[in-house]
């Protein structure tokens, strides 16, 4: 077909399509499985090697000992690339990916994620939210 | 005959989406020479990469460009694996060479798209850019990201594909070839596309050599040129495909190149995936790289990607160096500039794709008022700004040291 009679093809097909988008955030897509977010710090696993401080492009990971075999770790977030080369370099699975991704927040401090691994206890601030 | 007037568009200018400085002289409407001015967008990655160890110098690297993110990537660890002589497994070179097409792929498309806006025809972005989402997503969903895929580790590739994935990708290539058909029969048979860009933006085969364009820009010269066959990695070797050239010369037929590549990948990462070998996906990379230099050579989808790297036996590279493909390029711009009118340059510079801040390595900075060329050291030229901003009234000096 030439012309406009091409164009109406289109035009039906583009009528019935529905938006190729959602309304964020009211409708929110599953993130996928193998996204790369936030990463979590299991303080039971680690031996405070400092691999993951060394490695990280970002210098975004702190890790400190405040007791006997109990270490803390310090993310920040706005710092983190998300590379999560933390994961792949830490010898003993201390450190892992979650899918979270909406980490924005107006406070430039609550982006300073800090686990701890005092007593079995984990002091997690509260994840930051969209304000 | 009317006046000479020259004005500069940029570096800072509405139509330019990076900051580059273009300095045109006029007649009328007719471009008699440009001047193109480069290193606005220095970011010191060269430098900053021999301060840091290899493992994170990947991480760096990428984020050199974020559409041929994995160009750069690749192009540097295939340097280190030289140099520390690692074999990378099979697997691995494939998903690599697999994300690399893939990667070609959502930047024609992106492309095509940006072509499309250059000249008036926004219904192109809308389609194109909606068709590039599946790329995305294929991308996000095999490597964790949509841009910046972190998939290259020194010594092969930090994920692995499954069978799920591979029938997906394979399902998505299907609708990606019902939709680049399509675009390949608007950009054959449209009219206004043709008259728009014929004639516009002319490289002849002999400039484009002489110039040193690569990639589309010089295979749409009739310039036979690409590393994936002439210089095989990753996989390539073992994959037939077809370079494609084009003898128009112009924007035309940079387009042509472009969405007939785009055909070439999808049947690129059809062959990967029906062949893609069972066994392991990266080897164990040293984190001292033994003392050694190497030059990398990469296909990228602008063109040639050449990384060179110096080891010296520590963690850290003593030298990176980078020629990204839009350097190669630049100088084809001022050239296909040369006397066209001011409404196309928009899309001559569009047609090469350019990357202006994956280009800028180096800057000179010059006092147009004095003759001679000095070096001037860091503390000296921090001192030199405090004391220019005093004479604005503004006092820095208080400032923390760096
Ligand atoms: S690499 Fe793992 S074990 Fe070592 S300090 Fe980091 S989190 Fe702890
Ligand atoms: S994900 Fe990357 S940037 Fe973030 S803490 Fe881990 S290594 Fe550092």
């Amino acid at each position: 077909m030439k012309g406009p009679g091409r164009m109406l093809q289109l035009i039906l097909e583009s009528i019935l399509k529905k938006p190729s988008t959602v309304s964020y955030p009211k409708f929110k897509e599953a993130p996928l499985k193998s996204l790369r977010g936030a990463i979590a710090f299991i303080p039971e696993n680690c031996i405070g090697c400092k691999i993951c401080m060394k490695d990280c492009p970002a210098g975004a990971i702190i890790i400190t000992k405040i007791g006997e075999k109990v270490f803390q770790a310090e993310i920040d977030l706005s710092k983190c690339i998300y590379c999560a080369q933390c994961v792949d370099s830490c010898p003993k699975k201390a450190l892992e990916y979650t899918t979270q991704f909406e980490l924005a927040a107006l406070d430039k401090n609550k982006l300073k994620v800090t686990t701890s691994g005092k007593l079995q206890t984990t002091t997690q601030n509260e994840t930051p939210k969209s304000e | 005959m009317p006046k000479k007037v020259r004005i500069p568009v940029g570096p800072q200018h509405p139509a330019l989406k990076e900051p580059v400085s273009f300095s045109l002289e006029l007649s009328g409407e007719r471009i008699l020479e440009a001047t193109i001015r480069l290193g606005y967008n220095h970011r010191g990655i060269e430098k900053a990469c021999e301060e840091r160890s290899y493992i994170q110098d990947l991480y760096l690297l990428e984020r050199i460009c974020g559409i041929c993110s994995h160009s750069h990537s690749t192009c540097f660890v295939q340097a280190v694996e030289e140099i520390a002589k690692l074999e990378v497994p099979k697997r691995g070179l494939y998903i690599r060479t697999l994300i690399a097409e893939l990667e070609r792929v959502h930047s024609h498309l992106l492309w095509l798209g940006v072509a499309g806006h250059e000249i008036g025809f926004d219904t192109l972005l809308m389609f194109t850019w909606n068709d590039r989402e599946i790329v995305m997503d294929l991308l996000a969903e095999t490597t964790g990201n949509r841009v910046n895929y972190g998939i290259n580790s020194i010594g092969g590739v930090r994920r692995d594909i499954t069978d799920e994935q591979i029938k997906k990708i394979m399902k998505a290539m299907d609708t990606l070839e019902e939709r680049t058909k399509y675009y390949i029969k608007i950009a054959t048979e449209e009219t206004t596309i043709i008259q728009r860009l014929s004639g516009v933006g002319v490289l002849s085969h002999d400039d484009a050599v002489k110039l040193g364009a690569v990639g589309p820009t010089a295979r749409a010269s009739s310039v036979d040129r690409d590393v994936r066959r002439d210089d095989p990695y990753a996989a390539y070797g073992e994959i037939k495909f077809k370079v494609i050239t084009d003898n128009h010369n112009d924007v035309y037929g940079r387009t042509i190149v472009r969405v007939l590549e785009l055909m070439e990948s999808y049947n690129i990462i059809r062959q990967l995936l029906q062949n893609i070998p069972a066994g392991p996906i990266a080897v164990k990379a040293p984190r001292k790289i033994p003392a050694g230099e190497a030059l990398s050579r990469y296909e990228a989808p602008r063109g040639e990607d050449v990384h060179y790297v110096k080891s010296n036996g520590t963690e850290n590279p003593e030298r990176v160096k980078v020629r990204a493909p839009t350097l190669a390029n630049i100088q084809a711009v001022a050239h296909m500039l040369k006397d066209r009118y001011l409404a196309d340059m928009p899309i001559i510079i569009a047609a090469i794709d350019p990357c202006f801040s994956c280009t800028d390595r180096a800057i000179t900075v010059k006092d147009l008022g004095q003759k001679s060329e000095g070096l001037m050291q860091w503390g000296d030229l921090r001192k030199y700004s405090i004391e220019w901003y005093k004479g604005k009234g503004i006092d820095f000096s208080n400032l923390k040291k760096i």
